[in-house]
């Protein structure tokens, strides 16, 4: 049988699966920054209506799933695959949502890498004949990852400048066999990197190394160079990480030349008290399924190689002094 | 660790930004002596009003806890903590943040395992130790004048 697999780490799509349609939903905060216009919903507030965080942050994602749906106009039982993630413990948002639509489920925990995941597994799916459509969908919210990994809300503490805004919102996005333009066409999946980072208010160190690694390994993998892509756009490393990553890129011989962006760096106005950027499962997602997925619709850009990044940590693995291991997942996406 | 991971540390260093002491520093005398200021006020209003000066001492702690209670459930406090830091941490109404912060966020978990339960999650320590410090220096003092 004809191997797809390729090189170390990487797989190829040879049926190269359509991303047909994208929902975008971000928070006021997000709403005001650069990529403003590109979203589909921006909510007044991070709320939404509902009387927990929690269930403020489902019910975005359902909202971001319902949308993609609809807008795609198919029913949601056309769809047969549903993967998603987000950071909240035992991965609720997501388990929730997901029981509001009658599709299969997969539930994912990537981190902040999710999206991508969610990406590569539903390329798999499809090319391997399992799937016609799938959705890929992430979320996170300020309010609830503040709660769950750091401080009551209304807590004054200061943060140093290495910690990171975590983005509100989700991005949505489904897959179809045979479907138009963009494509995903291959993709890198990452081994967790531990490099003994210990600091949870400096994610972006904790995880550059694995986001360092999955490109480098994509780069050989493919036998391509930075240079192949219009793009490279890393997850979250924020200005911290990705400050790192172009150093650990040039000293791998794959330096960047000046096409890498980084959507927590990207998301926020440079006005916003954000520290070292923006954060979370919704920075890739929305800044796909939004920002990039605009431009390669348009032609601006052809092709691109989005990477996800994920720090591996949880409170209680924090407070046992654990290292924060990183992993990081890249998939390409082209208009061919 | 491993001597990949301490030449990685090492690297990272060189990209870490380091927070702005002086500027920390600075806010944290200011807002800090803002607050004593406010609370000194008080003070001598309750002494004036005639009240003993050790009572009156309570009364301006009470006070106290009162303006940081109520500036956290308005959503202020956590702007001053920003700016304060250590300044706004200290005092008496930084204690009385972390109690009202924490209350209010696990509210939405029941009164009793949510809001009772974890509202001493960021206070409990100081307690604890507070208590614990007090006990070791009566010891010590009744050690020595006794």
């Amino acid at each position: 049988m004809e191997t797809k697999h390729i090189g170390a780490q990487s797989v190829a799509f040879h049926s190269t699966p359509g991303i047909l349609e994208t929902f975008s939903i971000v928070g006021p905060k997000e709403g005001r920054g650069p990529w403003g216009n590109d979203f589909d919903t921006i909510l007044p507030d991070e709320i939404y209506g509902e009387k927990t965080w929690e269930k403020a942050e489902r019910k975005i994602l359902i909202e971001g799933l319902s949308n993609v749906i609809t807008k795609s106009g198919f029913e949601p039982k056309a769809i047969d695959f549903l993967l998603a993630g987000d950071l909240l413990n035992q991965i609720i948002s997501a388990n929730f949502a997901a029981a509001s639509f009658p599709i299969s489920f997969f539930g994912l925990y990537g981190a902040c890498s999710t999206i991508a995941e969610a990406l590569i597994l539903g390329a798999m799916l499809i090319d391997g004949g399992y799937a016609q459509k799938v959705i890929a969908a992430a979320s996170s919210h300020n309010k609830t990852a503040e709660r769950q990994f750091r401080f009551p809300i209304e807590f004054g503490s200061q943060r140093p400048p290495t910690a990171q805004w975590t983005v509100t919102g989700c991005g949505t996005v489904l897959l179809a066999a045979g479907g138009p333009n963009p494509k995903v066409t291959c993709a890198t999946v990452g081994k967790v990197v531990d490099l003994g980072s210990k600091d949870p208010n400096d994610l972006g160190t904790a995880m550059a190394p694995a986001a360092a690694d999955t490109l480098v390994t994509h780069f050989r993998d493919f036998a391509k160079n930075t240079a192949d892509y219009d793009l490279i756009v890393t997850g979250d490393l924020g200005r911290v990480g990705s400050s790192i990553l172009a150093e650990l890129m040039e000293n791998a011989g794959f330096p960047f030349r000046g096409n890498h962006i980084d959507c927590g760096i990207s998301i926020f106005a440079t006005d916003e008290d954000v520290h070292a950027g923006g954060s979370g499962c919704a920075a890739l997602a929305v800044g796909y399924s939004g920002y990039l997925h605009k431009r390669l619709l348009a032609g601006k850009i052809n092709k691109i190689l989005i990477a996800g990044t994920g720090a591996l940590l949880s409170p209680l693995s924090t407070q046992q002094n654990e290292n924060i291991p990183g992993v990081c997942h890249a998939v390409a996406i082209e208009v061919i | 660790m491993t001597e990949q991971s301490q030449a990685y540390q090492k690297l990272a260093q060189d990209h870490i930004p380091k927070p702005n002491y002086l500027k920390n520093t600075v806010n944290a005398f200011w807002v800090g002596g803002l607050i004593c200021v406010v609370g000194q006020v008080f003070n001598n209003w309750f002494i004036a009003q005639g009240i003993a000066k050790s009572t009156a001492g309570a009364y301006t702690a009470i006070t106290m806890i009162f303006i940081g209670a109520l500036l956290t459930g308005l959503g202020v406090y956590d702007e001053i903590g920003k700016v304060g830091g250590a300044g706004s941490a200290i005092p008496i109404t930084g204690f009385a943040n972390t109690i009202v912060a924490a209350a209010m966020d696990f509210k939405a978990e029941g009164y009793v395992l949510g809001m009772a339960a974890q509202m001493y999650k960021i206070a409990g320590p100081v307690i604890t130790y507070g208590i614990t410090s007090a006990i070791l220096a009566g010891l010590v003092q009744w050690l020595i004048w006794r």
